[in-house]
């Protein structure tokens, strides 16, 4: 995708997840990231944006390890999810994988990493991205 | 204190609590109507009542959407104007707040306002899966996080932040389990012990079992109008005189603190001032404990205490009866039961019974000002409402 062209929806938001990459909206009005990614600067109102790409490395805000859960994840269950920062006002919610769960500590560093394979059928189709120490 | 209402209550209903089986949720409404109706006999529900708002969360329970005119038929309000607020868990809330708002607008002098939802038919994953469409789906539900563990996520940064413990946690559940053993209409009325709470199964780390509201069906309603009417319909009115509401970001990943759920702490600043009253001034409260968690960071967001200090409130017995605040007297959504839909005009109900004297073995002596805090999913939406016996 050339990113000049590149709408600033959630659809966009996972196109580049398939490539890989966690994309933010930035305001060149303000400067305000804006993740997940907002047709307009949230902040100011400007809908003078460009593609920003987030790094991968970041740290744990906080977490949980859950038992209950919906049919589709009961598979997976228990299984840590959390929250991490990629950087100044950054965040991203995901699962947390390849750990123990006693491993998990607030303020960990974990990197963004992306599933090979596509696990859902019909709506929605989105590639899934996870957390790895 | 605020000299003139915004609004006055003069009756109110509430279905009983609890697993009702073989009854839906227009039926449930009709059980919490027929009581508001019983209560206030100079009331002509058809000729008097201007307009219906009913609170539900989902269609997905009943797979029945349009509750409004739904809940008119069965209560008999017919043709009466009818709408469904919704605002997940804090539906019936806002249904409260669109009340006061067409009351104050002159368009319809006498209002019912409820909520209801049916839920224990369904088995757990599935309503599991129904609550947590009231977080982001897109990111969060996406990648598996449920209600439990979105609040789970803020326990964990209230521990790591302020050192709450799990015991601490607990103890809401014990203190709710008490109050809710006082309540004749509460889903589970039962005392638990500290130690059942800490070793019940977990669900979400570090939530367990019982640090979770319970799946209950339910409903409720209040009829309210114009104070300079309030007299015409019973000596013993219940005055709302400060209400607030505010939104914060669908998301939780998206916010600043996970520590406190500022639409909350918005509504409620909002609220103290228009009645023109403190944190200390408030007798009787009932808070939004879907989760534990949830109770200790409404102390905080209320200014009961100070930030940070909600664990140590609930161990020193501080939101007890008997306490500095009462809170959560009807047993709350830990024991006297969550139905999502249903839960906000159930606070004001219970609000109601206290500010009137009519709250059984639970009563809070000379309960003068009363407050109710109803969260919608996970702090997206939040109402508060401060209350004076009349």
């Amino acid at each position: 995708m050339t990113e000049e062209t590149v709408p600033f929806t959630i659809e966009s938001f996972y196109k580049f997840v398939k490539e890989r990459k966690i994309m933010g909206a930035l305001c060149n009005k303000c400067g305000a990231l804006i993740l997940p990614p907002k047709p307009m600067c949230t902040k100011c109102f400007s809908r003078d944006l460009k593609w920003k790409e987030i790094p991968k490395q970041g740290k744990l805000l906080t977490y949980t390890v859950i038992h209950v859960c919906p049919q589709q994840f009961q598979s997976l269950a228990p299984y840590a999810v959390g929250i991490v920062e990629l950087e100044d006002d950054a965040y991203l919610p995901g699962m947390i994988k390849d750990v123990t769960m006693e491993q998990i500590k607030v303020g960990m560093n974990l990197t963004v990493e992306f599933e090979e394979t596509q696990t859902s059928q019909g709506w929605p189709q989105w590639p899934r991205y996870y957390f790895k120490p | 204190m605020a000299e003139k209402p915004l609004v006055s209550i003069v009756s109110a209903g509430m279905s009983k609590f609890g697993k009702r089986e073989g009854l839906y949720g227009r039926e449930l409404f009709t059980e919490a109507a027929t009581e508001a109706y019983e209560r206030c006999p100079n009331l002509n529900p058809k000729k008097d009542i201007k307009a219906l708002f009913v609170g539900m969360m989902g269609e997905s329970y009943e797979h029945q959407g349009h509750a409004g005119p739904t809940v008119a038929d069965w209560v008999g309000l017919t043709p009466t104007q009818s709408y469904r607020t919704e605002g997940a868990c804090g539906s019936s809330a806002t249904a409260i707040r669109v009340g006061i708002f067409a009351v104050l607008s002159g368009q319809a002098d006498i209002v019912m306002v409820g909520g209801v939802e049916k839920m224990t038919h369904r088995a757990t994953p599935d309503v599991t899966e129904y609550l947590a469409m009231a977080s982001d789906y897109f990111f969060e539900q996406w990648n598996g996080m449920t209600f439990p563990g979105l609040f789970a996520m803020v326990a964990t940064a209230h521990i790591h932040k302020y050192g709450t413990t799990e015991e601490q946690m607990a103890m809401v559940a014990v203190k709710n389990h008490h109050h809710g053993a006082m309540n004749p209409k509460a889903h589970m009325q039962k005392e638990i012990t500290l130690e059942q709470a800490m070793s019940s199964r977990i669900v979400a780390w570090p939530l367990k079992l019982y640090d979770c509201s319970l799946i209950t069906d339910g409903a409720s309603c209040l009829i309210i109008t114009k104070p300079e009417l309030a007299k015409k319909y019973t000596d013993t009115p219940v005055h709302i005189i400060g209400s607030g509401q505010a939104s914060d970001t669908i998301g939780l990943f998206e916010r600043n603190s996970f520590t406190t759920l500022n639409a909350g702490k918005l509504a409620a600043q909002q609220a103290y001032k228009m009645a023109d009253t403190n944190p200390s001034d408030i007798d009787v409260a009932e808070v939004h404990d879907c989760f534990t968690i949830a109770e200790i960071v409404a102390y905080e967001d209320l200014g009961f205490c100070k930030l940070g200090e909600g664990g140590r409130f609930i161990e020193e017995g501080q939101s007890q009866i008997g306490g500095k605040v009462a809170v959560c007297t009807s047993g709350g959504l830990k024991s006297k039961g969550h139905p999502v839909g249903a839960t906000g005009t159930a606070q004001a109900y219970e609000i109601y019974l206290q500010l009137t004297g009519q709250a059984g073995k639970r009563q809070v002596n000379g309960a003068e000002i009363g407050l109710t805090h109803n969260i919608g999913g996970l702090g997206g939406t939040g109402v508060v409402n401060v209350y004076r016996r009349g």
